[in-house]
């Protein structure tokens, strides 16, 4: 299964025509400690580079841009009352939403783990 | 993802432990014109270890002045609304600068040392305070500024006992108090500055030092087990529980002290006597708020749930806008979102049930007193 990165510190896992989206650990490293995320509701459309979700940590609030254009399918119900498990598991178990990829050639030009742990080693 | 807060990194100073800051491990960033330390091992954790333990805060970027003249304290009373000229040797009192319209120009800290009388003042503000002291009080005043002086603040529950181990006398100051301590180490003596205050509800210190001694200092402090660094997002959440103002948000120049909920500040004497730039003004909002007619109040807000209203969110009852949020976060001590809000008198109540409206959602809120997390001053065993 494919995972892709963007410069905005989204991972996206590709499995078919399904897309899971998360933030990274880098993400969750700069944000601090995460108290609560507003996530899509399950049905919305959204284009890409869109505000899809809401991350607020203790500081402040940053906004999560829909890394590609597509319908939400599923959002992390886990995250309701453990919002936390996105600073202890930022790339697995604090995933935020699946939505159906209506585009792949979005996908093009996003980076690999390669490729992200470069840029991130750049800033 | 994107930070919504501003940055802002031109002109920036450095404070005298930003090396320090660094070596800790925390993450600096631009705030009162100064590279500070936001964090180190993260907010929570800092704010947590400060309600249990003791933290040491830099707050160097804070304006440390002293006024010395014949009469310095009657001339600040013509400045703002505190008695001054009654506060005794190692006395401090909460104070606010005013307008003449009665406006908030900053807040501060004014201790009578005995030899003169020393301000903290706000470090976004220090700069326009100086000016306007400067130009209100008589050239006789001699103002200096301690532009070379750290202020290190060791706030928590062991605070008292981390510092009569290292500079013993010290546990004899109590809340809003301060003295002349000396601190020897290889052979070295250092002269501080300790005032028994904070900004974070819990007992602790505010230690003037200078800037060469800072660093042996911070080293000496977190060499005790019970000491922990803390950066400016842990001050910011604890203070919101502590009920404070925040210059700048809770706190501007088109807010006067009586709507800011800062009536204690006001000395019962100068009520009556007046004699300080505002006092028509801030004796007319006194009148207001005995008559009922204040048009808005600062207030605190319980939020349900676990999203945050930040400062900027609209407040409601029912269809109408009837406030605004100045300050709000998550509590780590409660696990639960709170606010400062100036709010519309009619509906500044304890226990009124108000909204506030976060990107189109309606967050249920209910007007809390303050603080929110009790005071734990040291009064005096």
């Amino acid at each position: 299964m494919p995972r892709y990165f963007t410069d905005e510190h989204e991972w996206i896992d590709v499995e078919g025509d399904s897309a899971t989206v998360g933030i990274t650990d880098y993400a969750q490293e700069q944000l601090g400690d995460i108290v609560f995320v507003e996530l899509p509701d399950v049905g919305t459309v959204i284009d890409k580079g869109k505000d899809a979700a809401v991350v607020e940590s203790v500081k402040a609030a940053s906004d999560v841009y829909a890394p590609i254009s597509g319908e939400i399918t599923e959002t992390n119900s886990s995250l309701e009352d453990d919002p936390a498990l996105v600073n202890s598991s930022p790339e697995e178990d604090g995933w935020f939403f699946r939505l159906t990829i209506s585009d792949s050639s979005e996908l093009e030009g996003l980076m690999d783990d390669k490729g992200y742990k470069t840029f991130v080693e750049s800033l | 993802m994107s930070d919504e807060t501003p940055q802002d990194e031109t002109l920036l100073e450095t404070l005298p432990l930003d090396a320090w800051h660094r070596a800790q491990g925390a993450r600096m960033v631009p705030f009162a014109g100064y590279e500070m330390p936001i964090q180190y091992e993260g907010i929570v954790a800092e704010h947590n270890w400060t309600r249990t333990s003791a933290s040491l805060f830099d707050v160097s970027h804070m304006g440390q002045l002293t006024l010395k003249g014949d009469n310095a304290a009657h001339e600040l009373e013509k400045l703002l609304p505190g008695a001054i000229s009654n506060l005794k040797p190692g006395k401090m009192r909460y104070s606010l600068l005013l307008t003449e319209a009665g406006g908030v120009i900053d807040d501060l800290m004014v201790t009578n040392t005995g030899p003169h009388l020393a301000l903290v003042v706000n470090g976004a503000c220090k700069w326009d305070d100086i000016a306007h002291l400067r130009e209100h009080l008589p050239d006789d005043i001699t103002l200096t500024h301690f532009d070379d002086f750290a202020l290190l603040a060791l706030q928590g529950p062991e605070a008292g006992a981390v510092l009569e181990e290292l500079i013993p006398g010290t546990r004899e100051l109590t809340f809003m108090t301060a003295g002349l301590f000396e601190w020897t180490r290889d052979g070295k003596t250092a002269h501080l500055w300790i005032s028994r205050a904070g900004y974070t509800g819990e007992d602790g210190f505010e230690i003037s030092v200078h800037e060469g001694c800072a660093e042996d200092l911070a080293n000496a402090l977190i060499a005790d087990d019970r000491v922990k660094p803390a950066g400016l997002g842990a001050r910011d959440s604890l203070r919101l529980e502590a009920g404070l103002p925040l210059y700048g948000h809770d706190l501007d120049q088109n807010i006067d002290p009586v709507s800011a909920d800062l009536s204690f500040a006001l000395s019962k004497k100068r009520r009556s006597e007046g004699g300080y730039l505002g006092h028509k003004a801030v004796a007319a909002r006194l009148a207001d708020a005995e008559g009922g007619t204040l048009a808005r109040r600062r207030v605190g807000l319980l939020l349900d749930g676990r999203m945050p209203a930040r400062e900027g969110a609209d407040v409601f009852a029912g269809d109408t806008k009837v406030g605004i949020v100045t300050s709000g976060g998550f509590s780590p001590t409660l696990g639960r979102p709170i606010a400062m809000a100036y709010v519309d008198a009619l509906h500044a109540a304890e226990g009124t049930a108000l909204e506030c409206e976060v990107r189109g959602k309606r967050l249920p809120a209910t007007v809390s007193p303050m603080p929110f997390v009790p005071h734990r001053y040291f009064r005096g065993s």
